[in-house]
């Protein structure tokens, strides 16, 4: 059998990132939410926020830790793999990176030691501040990677001279056209994120009655966030397709399984896109909706995929099903936020069972949404690399053969697993622990060995078998 | 066009700076994981990773900085260098991984710890044997044509790239054994002390097998070093000066020299071999201007660099100043 290093990089690739994407995504909205609480317990005095503070801070550290770790392999990916793209575009690719480096992962580091070791050693606000700008630290990291990302997907700013990029004019290429609905996108996924695991980690431990005050204000947080965030969510995503629709048409049509050019297109509720025959089976379908979604008008015209030929076209199954999925996970989610709200009248979001045990199935719906709607985005865009410039192929490193790539596939995929369920393990102690594990008092030895990100976790790691 | 300063040699400056960092500062944390299967006792253990703990992973954002910092300055470096060493670089992550996992959960692990101990200790030396492979691949060139890499998956893998990839392993470990004398007292520390010894000697027979072995791999560097006189020969003579600073420092039980001595041990070879290869960043076809990025990519990214990088170096210096003096006991 003949081995295609082109589609064992590309599963590499999506492997890889998919697996580190899991990790910054709930960062970045932890971050936040433990800002929040360092703020509100200097602004109160309340000793509850500092309990929930620091249970939460010790979730923070895992999941960083593990998000640095497998971070690292990405900065290395795309000259392995990739090595003609990241030549031909590293006039831009590099700056905006290593910005990335100088201006976000040595703040990040920087304040981090602070935050989570610092309490006993700094004021108060001194270490609201570090909570502050570790913060700040995860989200001027996604803003450079999202701006990197984006101009993949709408390159704007640059120009080509003998086969390589040069930037024209940088606010162009960094504040390129999709960059700010992506950015608006990734920063609300990241509070939905954060938000759906603090409801579902309160709900649990409100049905275990633990330290139930606190988590009972986690929970009533959480709970608000999604109300007003899930909304939002969909509204941006909606402008964020518009903005799909007119840069990247095809990927849209593939969202859509719309295989021809026509107006008052249906809205797919199911169907199996069939690429091999241009067609769907099974369809289910509202007439007239997605035209009305996409135009405004019943009756306006949405590009289908039969405007490029059959080789051009993304993999439809996979982007139509993806975006499906996404979109399911969103309408749960607004659903929670309103039923969070109706529940409020008599404190009952605090008693129900369904809607508890529901919101600890709903904290994986964040994750599923996040990578369902990368895949879409990403396999949307094949068979390009850089949107009509340059494709998967032409960017692929060119010594690079099938043996080689399926050698590291498997390999990062055993490491990964490994990494991954010894930290998943240890992120499961954590959370038994509790805030009551969270907020014993340490020893001075543990003070002192509490200086690495995941040993700032006061559990055991062979604890609660 | 005419550019007003050559950002090219800042650039290089730079980048070289970032390199050093690098090495010398994993050098020192890589090096207790080599020394770790060694080790008298496991209390020792507890206390060599105690000892490198706080800083580690501060020092691998340098590794980050240095990739980034070469696709940002240097594209053709990192667009030949990590296709021609695929499977090495594949290695020295795998092994940056287990060993950085390693440190987090060995102290939480009760009967599964003896796992994060050999994943410290190989995923140490495996990465830094890995490293220490590129050098060699760099000092040997690399097949190429047009600016794109054309040679095979394991061309990097020689016998010349076997003894540089060991010669760092000891390199890497006597800077480890040396920072123990500095961060430890009593029996550890005089076991740091035998164990200098015994690296150094085997250091500089590395660094004699390479020294006469390079020429016959490079016509260039035969040509560069034995050419007539050349201030470049005060550079192995600084680097065996260091050598000798780090023997009688050892046998007068200094704490603080051995480590500095071992810096400049790394400081001078690391500046020789530069020299041997100037101005040579792709060998054996392109130089540092060819393999430059655009002048106004280097000039976005250097007013960044001169605006981040002292706090970044200041913040480095406090929490070294922070985590001072001497480590004591286990965390057990």
């Amino acid at each position: 059998m003949e081995l295609d290093p082109l589609l064992l990089s590309r599963i590499q690739f999506a492997f890889v990132v998919c697996f580190h994407a899991i990790f910054p995504v709930f960062t970045i909205g932890l971050a936040s939410f433990i800002a929040v609480l360092e703020a509100l317990s200097l602004k109160t005095g309340n000793p509850l926020w500092q309990r929930l503070s620091k249970f939460w801070i010790q979730v923070f550290a895992v999941v960083f830790g593990m998000g640095v770790v497998s971070g690292i392999v990405m900065s290395f990916q795309f000259g392995t793999n990739w090595s003609n793209f990241s030549y031909a575009t590293a006039n831009f690719l590099g700056p905006v990176l290593s910005y990335e480096v100088i201006t976000a992962f040595f703040l990040e580091a920087a304040f981090l030691g602070v935050l989570l070791f610092g309490r006993d050693k700094v004021p108060q606000g001194v270490h609201l501040f570090a909570a502050m700008m570790v913060a700040l630290g995860t989200f001027i990291s996604s803003f450079w990677i999202l701006s990197a990302n984006s101009l993949m997907q709408t390159p704007d700013g640059l120009v080509l001279r003998d086969g390589l990029y040069y930037v024209a004019s940088w606010t162009d290429a960094i504040f390129n056209p999709s960059f700010g609905y992506r950015f608006l996108h990734m920063a609300l996924a990241s509070f939905l994120t954060a938000s759906f695991v603090v409801a579902g980690v309160s709900a649990w431990f409100i049905m275990q009655k633990r330290e139930l005050a606190a988590n009972k204000k986690a929970l009533s947080i959480s709970l608000w966030l999604i109300l007003i965030l899930a909304p939002a969510q969909v509204v941006v995503g909606d402008f964020h397709g518009l903005n799909t629709l007119k840069h990247q048409p095809m990927k849209v049509a593939a969202m859509e399984g719309n295989w021809e050019t026509g107006t008052g297109v249906p809205l797919l509720l199911f169907a199996l896109p069939d690429q091999e025959n241009q067609q769907n089976l099974f369809e289910i379908k509202i007439p007239k909706l997605a035209s009305f979604i996409l135009t405004h008008d019943w009756d306006g015209e949405v590009p289908g995929l039969n405007e490029v030929a059959p080789e051009m076209q993304p993999p439809v199954f996979i982007v139509f099903w993806a975006f499906r999925v996404m979109v399911a996970m969103g309408m749960l989610m607004v659903l929670f936020g309103l039923a969070g709200l109706w529940l409020r009248r008599g404190d009952r979001y605090l008693e129900s069972k369904p809607f508890l045990n529901g919101l600890r199935v709903m904290s994986l719906s964040p994750f599923i949404a996040v990578l369902s709607g990368w895949i879409v985005t990403e396999t949307g865009r094949a068979p390009w690399l850089i949107y009509e410039q340059m494709t998967h192929a032409q960017g692929l490193t060119p010594s690079l053969t099938g043996g080689m790539a399926l050698f590291t596939l498997i390999g990062y995929v055993l490491v990964y697993a490994m990494v991954f369920s010894a930290g998943v393990f240890y992120l499961m102690s954590v959370f038994r622990g509790g805030l009551e594990t969270a907020n014993a008092e340490q020893t001075d030895s543990d003070v002192e060995k509490a200086q690495r990100p995941i040993s700032a976790a006061n559990a055991n790691l062979d604890g609660g078998l | 066009m005419e550019q007003p300063f050559d950002l090219v040699i800042i650039w290089a400056g730079i980048i070289g700076f970032s390199v050093m960092m690098y090495v010398l500062m994993d050098g020192f944390d890589l090096g207790q994981g080599i020394l770790y299967p060694f080790a008298p006792d496991d209390h020792s253990r507890d206390i060599m990773m105690n000892s490198v703990a706080p800083v580690w992973d501060g020092n691998e954002t340098w590794l980050v900085m240095g990739g980034a910092g070469l696709l940002g300055a240097f594209p053709l470096v990192y667009s030949v260098f990590l296709p021609a060493l695929y499977i090495g670089v594949f290695l020295m992550l795998a092994g940056l991984i287990f060993r950085g996992v390693a440190f987090e959960f060995r102290f939480k692990a009760n009967t599964t710890k003896y796992i994060w101990d050999w994943a410290f200790a190989g995923g140490s030396f495996v990465a830094t044997f890995a490293q220490g492979a590129v050098v060699g691949a760099y000092v040997q060139g690399f097949a190429t044509d047009n600016f794109v890499y054309v040679g095979g998956a394991f061309d990097w893998l020689t016998p010349f790239t076997i003894i540089t990839g060991l010669g760092l392993v000891a390199g890497y470990a006597l800077l480890g054994s040396t920072w123990l004398i500095m961060k430890t007292e009593g029996e550890l520390q005089q076991w740091a002390y035998r164990v200098t010894l015994r690296l150094l000697v085997l250091v500089l027979l590395v660094f004699a097998i390479i020294s006469i072995y390079t020429p016959f791999v490079d016509a260039g560097v035969m040509e560069r070093w034995f050419h007539g006189f050349s201030i470049i020969w005060f550079l192995p003579l600084l680097a065996l000066y260091s050598a000798y600073l780090i023997y009688s420092s050892v046998k007068k039980q200094q704490e603080g020299l051995p480590f500095v001595a071992t810096m400049g041990l790394f400081l001078f070879t690391y500046l020789g071999l530069l020299a041997s290869k100037w101005p040579y960043l792709v060998p054996p076809d392109y130089t540092l201007w060819d393999a430059a990025s655009a002048y106004e990519s280097q000039l976005f990214l250097l007013l960044g660099f001169l605006f981040v990088i002292p706090f970044v170096l200041g913040y480095i210096a406090w929490s070294y100043w922070i985590f001072r003096g001497k480590v004591k006991g286990g965390y057990h």
